[in-house]
């Protein structure tokens, strides 16, 4: 019965790694309003993680407009409904790839940042240093970096939409000879509320979870060189998965109040 | 150091009583006592993984004792709430084993940083500059106010995080191995500067060492930690001289 055993110590893991994250975002939310703000540090962190993941996510943006339109095309030419290609890239991009691959992008880029900075202070015993000189290190480090991320990862994703749409026009501009114009005209025509705001409000919770879980694993990082690493590795992990729960959770709520 | 016939409760800066913390089946500190007085100079010695560590970090709240009762300027910090914890720690300085300087800050912003929080122990007319010069220049380190700590050798790194340690003029600086990870000569400089700096400063000084050679430059008084417990306290001379064998097994080299 030792697999039985090990099972047990899996599953006593996971279920105290759930009620240690649900107490570091609950955490999260009471350090969020309590004096003093750490406004300078904030921008500070808004800049780093919003500029050093624009290129990547423009770049990936861009590459995804570019592969679905040429994937589409023959089939769309098939029925002969190629017509109908703008309204259904930006309708995939906005509602659901755009979001989804900006925040795995981000999960990866960001999380595994934030995990390896904080877990590797934790190691070298600066958060220590913080908390000694007088300063709440969970508000200066961990407040900040989440409240960052949940900012400007629905800016990074509409950036990331814009791209993904000028890519998808590059392929039917080289391929069909659309103009600027009709093309985005037709994207406009097609994209509604019920597609922008649901998307754009779950942008802000996978900012969240990707903040909480990179900044989680960081905090509470282990002692060594190694539990700096496995702290990077586990923040992408974790937030990825929580990512694809809350697009599931997202998408089921949009379909209750939008109709899709 | 204040004679001890002159010692009073007042003279007193730094209490533990019979403080206990485990992990589980192992227990570190046993009932461990301790008293540090003004201006003094007191060296704690103990093997590897005999609660050192645990000791001082339960000392300015990092970890929290079992029992027993931690008094710092007559006041129990294992009784004070956060904001009141906050206002003590700017009296006791914490120099860690690895300087623990932030990473992502110049020497200037790791010097200004604890400032943020205590500016209100300065003058008015006394700038954040001048403390964070007056604080260099007491390491001999002004010209590197502008580098990145990845850009200092391990000797500039501890002077740095030294300096960061006065920056607030702190009544207790509790040093965590300070020559650790150092060669023979610039353990040296350290030890001779923290000498200087406690003249200077008219500190109380906790230091946790493994070099006898620290302990017998820069000690009052020595504290020998074994089993957990405060084994023997005593002046360098007088513990060197003693025959116990767990004892003279720290002073045998």
């Amino acid at each position: 019965m030792a697999w039985y055993g090990r099972l047990k110590t899996r599953k006593d893991a996971f279920l105290i790694e759930i009620g240690e994250l649900s107490f570091f975002t609950f955490r999260f939310f009471k350090d969020l309003f309590k004096y003093p703000f750490e406004f300078k540090e904030l921008a500070r962190q808004c800049y780093i993680l919003g500029n050093r993941s624009l290129v990547l996510v423009c770049i990936t943006g861009f590459i995804i407009g570019l592969v679905l339109t040429l994937q589409t095309r023959p089939t769309l030419m098939e029925f002969g409904a190629v017509s109908w290609m703008p309204s259904m890239v930006s309708i995939s991009i906005v509602r659901e790839i755009g979001p989804i691959i900006t925040a795995l992008v981000c999960a990866g880029r960001i999380g595994s940042g934030i995990g390896a900075e904080l877990g590797s202070m934790r190691v070298t015993e600066q958060i220590d240093a913080m908390e000694v000189s007088g300063t709440n290190p969970f508000k200066y480090l961990v407040v900040t970096r989440v409240l960052a991320i949940t900012l400007m990862l629905p800016l990074l994703v509409i950036i990331g939409d814009a791209v993904a749409l000028f890519g998808s026009f590059i392929v039917e501009n080289t391929k069909g000879n659309v103009s600027f114009t009709l093309y985005f005209n037709q994207v406009f025509d097609a994209i509604e509320f019920g597609d922008l705001m649901p998307a754009t409000i779950k942008t802000f919770f996978f900012g969240l979870a990707i903040g909480l879980v990179g900044c989680y694993k960081g905090y509470y990082c282990k002692k060594g060189t190694a539990g700096v690493g496995a702290a990077a590795n586990s923040a992408v992990v974790v937030a990825s998965l929580l990512l694809f729960v809350i697009d599931f959770i997202a998408v089921f709520i949009t379909d209750i109040f939008f109709d899709l | 150091m204040i004679p001890k016939t002159h010692i009073t409760q007042k003279d007193i800066v730094l209490q533990i009583k019979d403080l206990q913390k485990s992990f589980g089946d192992n227990h570190v500190l046993n009932g461990f006592n301790l008293t540090l007085y003004q201006g003094e100079n007191l060296v704690i010695m103990g093997k590897s993984g005999s609660g050192k560590s645990v000791m001082i970090k339960c000392l300015v709240g990092l970890m929290e004792a079992d029992s027993g009762s931690i008094s710092v300027m007559h006041k129990d910090i294992t009784k004070l709430n956060q904001s009141a914890l906050d206002i003590l720690r700017a009296d006791i300085g914490f120099l860690f084993q690895g300087s623990a300087l932030y990473d992502s800050m110049t020497v200037r912003e790791n010097l200004e940083f604890p400032l943020r929080r205590h500016s209100k122990r300065f003058n008015k007319n006394t700038t954040t500059d001048t403390l964070v010069i007056e604080a260099l220049q007491s390491v001999g380190l002004e010209s590197a106010i502008d580098l990145m700590p990845s850009e200092l050798s391990g000797g500039m790194k501890k002077r740095v995080a030294i300096a960061r340690t006065l920056i607030l003029k702190p009544k207790i600086i509790l040093y965590d191995e300070p020559t650790s990870g150092l060669d023979p000569i610039t353990a040296k400089e350290i030890i001779l500067l923290m000498k200087k700096l406690q003249k200077q400063y008219g500190t109380s000084s906790l230091i946790i060492t493994h070099d006898v050679d620290c302990a017998r430059v820069i000690s009052d008084r020595m504290l020998l930690l074994i089993d957990g417990k405060d084994y023997a306290v005593g002046t360098f001379l007088e513990l060197s001289k003693n025959e116990d064998p767990k004892i003279k097994a720290f002073f045998k080299n």
